[in-house]
């Protein structure tokens, strides 16, 4: 018995799961180690399971020059720590932090990606393909995983970060 | 008897699906598509019956139990110890006088540890437990241990997901103070070989406590003839009220443990000098109960007993060995947990298919599964997985539900491109 699945429903999926998404998830970028590290934080996810190691390196001119990551998790947790990576390396821990915020809450549906773009300045740009978590709730805390980490590893907080 | 399923009869005649309109929650829509719960290892759903108990208490006769004269304090008083007669009944117990309510699993393995195990325990005496227990089964004991110095004892798995026998006969003789062990693995399905393990324990005068959350639900319980030292379980995995559970105790142990918590009803007379405790079980149920939680569990008993559980066993084995046919023919499942004894539940992984983009896409077909270590995160470990799916039957499944799973993992595969 196969039901025809709405289009609407769909649609929700397929705009999680986009192309991009699933192309990260797959082939995740800046997976691994960090030989010069300066800074790195511990993100978990306890409902799911879902653990990442965030590993910086901050240069003395408060620029992060690399990033990369290593853990295991869904394709959205996956997705989004490799698609931050790619995005923060060459901004300043500011700049990441303000970008941080304007994702999680894009994401968490508090701030809307046009009036990102007005107010703040903030072109969310490639990672606007996380915006499917939305419609979400409950993967919502996937999306923002990795953000949370590298939160904690600038601001050098000793105790994982968790989505909880 | 507890049995395990495979030797229930399957009887081609157990028809269960009239039960399924007993379950209001179960006429709805999820995202468009009638909703297909298997999740109810996680929690069952409640009958009519069930949700009419509670409400009925709290329209008609919401009073607080064991005190004051008044006619709705009686009728509270009536149906609070009515609800533990049949629950008494259902298990098999001696006696009414061992059946504790607790607020669920959790609190009677606490209680145990803390009650009937801590004065005695020593440093380097030993507690053991199975590799696949649920945290529950594990973190009250070590919490144990460190009050203690006691150590934990684990007994293997094997790759299906059974019960490294040999290892546990050595085990079980090397001064154990505590045998804490499942009775049906709630991630895997084992059901474990429980009159075997308990008569193993017995010839070495080790006391045994069965955490029987997933075994009470699926098939017959006697106590008796577990001849067990404790057997815990909860309300809400078998269509009662969360918040409610039970510790059976044979009476000998109640007798001689410590009250758990400390407070009112579970006292005769208090004076500053000192405080007479109550008979049992009341000595172990400090404070206000959970008294709407015991109505209803006590209309789940009535309920599951009114349709029988030899019929529910076997309508639920005949349901999974159908779920695991039709699973195995999904191309890139891997199933985890394939014990020759097993019931109500499969784990398992599609492809490289991260569990909870699984549970999602499924969810958005309107079938309900869990995903992820399902509390039980050393089993994940054995297997080396990070967390699994998990289809889980109580006795208001049928075939159609499991053909709307499986047609749902065919849409996973095609969003992931597998």
């Amino acid at each position: 018995m196969n039901r025809a699945m709405s289009d609407l429903s769909t649609g929700e999926l397929r705009d999680l799961y986009r192309e991009l998404i699933l192309d990260h998830a797959r082939s995740p970028r800046h997976f691994g180690k960090l030989p010069a590290l300066t800074h790195s934080a511990e993100g978990l996810n306890p409902l799911c399971g879902d653990k990442l190691k965030l590993y910086l390196q901050i240069d003395d001119d408060d620029r992060i020059s690399d990033a990369a990551f290593e853990g295991s998790g869904c394709a959205i947790s996956v997705a989004s720590a490799s698609l931050m990576t790619d995005a923060i390396i060459g901004m300043r821990t500011g700049e990441a932090l303000d970008f941080a915020k304007a994702l999680i809450g894009a994401v968490t549906g508090r701030i809307s990606s046009e009036d990102l773009g007005e107010d703040s300045q903030i072109e969310l740009g490639k990672l606007q393909a996380l915006q499917g978590v939305r419609e979400f709730p409950s993967r919502v805390k996937c999306a923002t995983l990795a953000w949370h980490a590298m939160n904690s590893a600038i601001r050098q907080e000793q105790r994982p970060a968790s989505t909880e | 008897m507890s049995k395990p399923l495979q030797t229930v009869k399957s009887d081609p005649h157990v028809d269960l699906s009239a039960c399924r309109t007993d379950f209001p929650v179960l006429a709805q829509e999820i995202n468009g598509e009638p909703l297909v719960y298997l999740d109810s290892a996680a929690s069952a759903q409640q009958p009519e019956s069930v949700i009419d108990a509670v409400a009925e208490y709290h329209r008609h006769n919401h009073a607080n139990v064991h005190r004051g004269v008044h006619t709705l304090s009686h009728r509270a008083t009536e149906a609070y110890e009515a609800a533990r007669d049949a629950i008494a009944g259902f298990i098999n117990a001696r006696s009414r006088r061992e059946v504790v309510f607790t607020s669920g699993t959790t609190e009677s393995i606490n209680l145990v540890a803390q009650s009937f195990c801590r004065p005695g325990l020593k440093r380097g005496d030993r507690i053991l437990l199975s590799q696949l227990e649920h945290h529950s089964n594990i973190v009250p004991w070590q919490l144990l241990c460190e009050q203690t110095g006691a150590e934990l004892l684990v007994v293997p798995i094997d790759e299906r997901g059974e019960l490294d026998l040999v290892t546990f006969n050595r085990q079980i003789e090397s001064g154990v103070k505590i045998l804490a062990i499942a009775h049906v693995s709630n991630a895997l399905g084992t059901v474990l070989p429980a009159q075997e393990l308990i008569r193993r324990a017995q010839q070495h005068g080790v006391p045994v406590l069965l955490d029987g959350a997933q075994a009470v639900p699926h098939m017959p319980v006697d106590v008796q003839a577990l001849d067990c030292d404790f057997y815990a379980f909860s309300g809400h995995k078998m269509c009662g009220p969360t918040g409610i559970g039970i510790l059976y105790a044979r009476e000998q142990h109640l007798e001689r443990m410590p009250p758990y918590q400390g407070g009112g009803d579970m006292i005769l007379e208090v004076r500053f000098e000192g405080t007479t405790y109550n008979d049992l079980p009341y000595k172990f149920e400090a404070g206000t109960p959970n008294i709407s939680g015991a109505i209803g569990l006590g209309a789940a008993v009535r309920y599951l007993t009114g349709i029988g559980m030899e019929r529910i066993a076997a309508h639920e084995s005949e349901l999974l060995r159908y779920m695991t046919e039709r699973l195995s023919e999904v191309p890139g499942i891997r199933l985890i947990g394939t014990a020759r004894q097993k019931a109500s539940l499969q784990s398992f992984l599609l492809d490289d298919i991260h569990p909870h983009d699984l549970g999602t896409i499924v969810d958005h077909q309107g079938v309900a599964i869990r995903t992820g270590h399902h509390c039980a995160m050393p089993v994940m470990d054995f297997f080396g997985v990070p967390g699994t799916a998990r289809a889980s039957l109580a006795l208001y499944n049928n075939r159609d539900d499991v053909d709307r799973l499986v047609a749902s993992l065919t849409k996973a595969k095609e969003i992931f491109g597998r």
